[in-house]
């Protein structure tokens, strides 16, 4: 299986987030990740996804698929050219005691995550980066007990001065 | 001109030019029946059951080429046409549905008759719209049939809160529409055309296979040229059945699961598949990865997701056939003496097996068999009637037995096999096509999913022959049974149903059962001569297989035949 980024751009409208999803389910699309905001044009939201494929025919079929639908304007692959990845998280780590809250802050502070909230029991932390920096942290906090966690999933662009609504 | 958003729809069926309307009225679609009957405008067919109203809509459409319009109210309506729509989905039809939708503010609170149409429809249509805002509402309806009716057709709903059909606007609409993600223009790439051109003339043992797609986009002249001039063998799939002429004599037939033997050793053999306008469905490959396995596969598509779903295409033409087919034409035509003498073995070939095995019923003595009965009404029947199927075992005999001559003129539910098409689908294409003779095939299973629809062709005076093969059971669930399931015949037996002479006269109109060939002939001749609607119930066998048979899993040359069983 292969995981390809995908940029999906569409019309702001009702009605689109249904028709993606919709797509996906009824051409039983694996994805990883899928998150939509807004862009620099007010009339269109640029769903990030990451598809699991099991080769170059299936991934074709994904993009045509989505490019397909009526309000969505583009998909781009992007792994097709250099691109930068990001993933913001948010990880809820329980503390039992200074050592540890002082623990935790230095793991925190070797990831560049930020401590964003502390209280007794618990702290929170956020970190931003590849799919691997999360994982390598995650990997490290396996001592201590997660409370709960969010993630965003990955949003992608491009390298260089080109834009997807251009490719 | 101020116009409330009843009269907007209506003004719109207008300017589109929609001559016929299927609709059912109900709770929140009032407003906009009010309109339309103070403006007597547009003609209005009231089906039984709304299902009836989209399989009208679309036989409608399949025989006319013109999109099929429908009106439902909310929740039960617009849900009873489901199954009609994801039937038009499937064999791409033309069809524009409006729903009425609860009030903007009822929306979302599980509201009297409300259901998310728009979410139900969206696998299911091309692309669908909830209206909330009048300002949106003629924008939505131009571009609904711009979607509907361009590059691959197919279903497109619009589903309208009932406050907007109150609410006022200044009315203007749109001469045209931009969208950002759907340009109606489909031309392609003209070199992929000459790379189809010089492998058609490489080609010594050529298939040229059509598609739904030629019929949709009105390109059979072209196609026609093509086979004329060069000969070359030509076989169908269901969809794209009168494309070329069935008395085309290298016609082969049907190809697939219940296709002809010639066909089907035709693609396991030839060097060259030109599809034209066809996806590739699973009753048409069989096992994919043994399908035309020494072949190159050439495919003129408007859809590029066809390219390469199922089986690979070395040369994909993807753009409008309205665009492609001219282009290939004229280059096919400047070598067709040419390429005529190249294919002239390979078509003397064909024609030598197709001689050999044409389709056959089993000889039963005192039996009127499929093969006896589309003989018969072949000789009384109009030369351009336009043949109307329901699903099931007479829809394959339907195919194998009953030539036409044009496009448009046999119409059935290919891709969803939708039992209970039949009758409603023939009512809308005679609707369509008042001047042609209008005849269904049905079965005693697939009439009794839409037999209200029989009372509409009396209440309209819609005249259809409709002949019923009638066997007692479920014809094809239990061909199944009997070929793969150990001879458990669950659930497909149907004795004694029904009387159905009877249960039409009951809706006004008439009908006759036949059992014995000697008086077949004069029946089919008084009721194909009849100006009114007929039920012509003919008793057949109740064992009779469809064949040649290619089960699920094996490939084309892999049939079970007529004469091996027997």
């Amino acid at each position: 299986m292969m995981k390809q980024h995908l940029a999906i751009l569409c019309d702001n409208k009702p009605g689109v987030l249904t028709h993606v999803a919709g797509l996906i389910s009824r051409r039983a699309i694996n994805i990883e990740y899928i998150n939509a905001g807004y862009t620099e044009e007010p009339d269109v939201t640029r769903i990030n996804i990451v598809v699991s494929v099991e080769d170059q025919r299936a991934l074709n079929q994904a993009i045509l698929q989505l490019a397909r639908l009526i309000d969505v304007i583009k998909v781009v692959n992007l792994d097709e050219a250099p691109f930068i990845s990001s993933e913001l998280a948010m990880i809820k780590v329980k503390v039992g005691s200074t050592q540890e809250l002082s623990d935790i802050a230095n793991l925190a502070d070797l990831f560049h995550a930020k401590i964003v909230d502390v209280n007794p029991g618990a702290v929170v932390m956020r970190v931003t980066g590849r799919e691997d920096h999360i994982e390598a942290l995650l990997q490290m906090l396996k001592d201590y007990e997660i409370i709960e966690m969010a993630r965003t999933g990955q949003i992608s662009l491009s390298r260089g001065s080109n834009a997807v609504k251009k490719m | 001109m101020k116009l409330n958003g009843a009269q907007v729809v209506i003004e719109s069926l207008k300017k589109e030019n929609v001559d016929v309307v299927f609709g059912y009225p109900g709770g929140v679609i009032l407003p906009l029946y009010d309109e339309m009957y103070k403006a007597e405008y547009p003609r209005h067919i009231l089906p039984g059951h709304e299902q009836g109203a989209v399989h009208a809509a679309d036989g409608y459409a399949r025989a006319t080429g013109r999109p099929g319009v429908c009106f439902a109210t909310s929740g039960p309506g617009v849900c009873n046409m489901v199954t009609g729509i994801a039937t038009a989905y499937m064999d791409s039809i033309p069809l524009v549905v409006f729903s009425a939708q609860v009030s903007t503010k009822a929306i979302g609170r599980d509201s009297f008759q409300e259901a998310d149409i728009t979410g139900i429809t969206t696998p299911i249509t091309k692309h669908n719209y909830l209206v909330k805002k009048i300002q949106d509402l003629p924008r939505v309806i131009k571009e609904a049939f711009l979607i509907a009716t361009t590059g691959r057709p197919g279903p497109v709903l619009v589903d309208i809160a009932t406050d907007v059909f109150r609410a006022e606007i200044d009315f203007a609409y749109p001469e045209e529409v931009h969208l950002r993600g759907y340009k109606a223009d489909f031309t392609g790439d003209e070199s992929a055309v000459d790379r189809a051109v010089a492998a058609f003339k490489e080609a010594k043992k050529p298939v040229l296979m059509t598609g739904g797609g030629i019929i949709s986009s009105n390109t059979a002249e072209f196609v026609r040229k093509i086979v004329e001039a060069t000969g070359v063998p030509v076989v169908t799939t269901l969809m794209g059945k009168g494309a070329v002429s069935d008395f085309y004599d290298a016609h082969l037939g049907m190809v697939g699961m219940h296709g002809s033997y010639t066909s089907n050793m035709s693609i396991t053999q030839c060097d060259l598949i030109l599809a034209i306008g066809a996806r590739f469905s699973d009753r048409v490959t069989g096992d994919v990865a043994k399908f035309a396995k020494y072949a190159t596969v050439i495919q003129f598509e408007v859809d590029n997701v066809e390219i390469d779903k199922i089986i690979h295409a070395d040369i994909p033409v993807t753009g409008d056939l309205r665009w492609s087919m001219p282009l290939f034409a004229d280059k096919v035509l400047e070598s067709a003496a040419e390429l005529k003498k190249n294919f002239a073995p390979w078509r003397e070939e064909l024609l030598k097996v197709k001689a050999k095995h044409p389709f056959v019923s089993r000889k039963l003595k005192g039996k009127i068999t499929p093969e006896r009965l589309y003989k018969t009404i072949l000789k009384h029947a109009d030369k351009d009637a336009i043949v109307v199927t329901d699903v099931g075992q007479h829809q394959m005999w339907t195919a194998q037995f009953y030539d036409v001559d044009l496009p448009r003129h046999f119409l059935s539910s290919g891709g969803l096999g939708t039992m209970g098409f039949g009758l409603p689908g023939a009512m809308g294409a005679k609707v369509g096509c008042p001047d042609k003779q209008v005849i269904l095939f049905t079965g005693d299973g697939s009439i009794m999913m839409c037999c209200q629809e029989f009372a509409t062709l009396h209440r309209y005076g819609i005249p259809v022959k409709v002949f019923l093969l009638h066997n007692n059971v479920l014809g094809m669930v239990n061909q199944w049974q009997r070929l793969f399931f150990g001879g458990r015949e669950s659930q497909s037996i149907v004795k004694d149903l029904v009387d159905f002479p009877a249960m039409v006269k009951a809706m006004g109109l008439e009908g006759v059962k036949v059992t014995d060939p000697k008086k077949l002939n004069s029946v089919v001749k008084a009721a194909l001569k009849s100006k009114n609607s007929v039920l012509i119930d003919v008793a057949i066998p109740n064992d009779e297989n469809v064949f040649p048979m290619v089960p699920g899993g094996k490939h084309l040359d892999q049939m079970i035949l007529q004469d091996t069983l027997d």
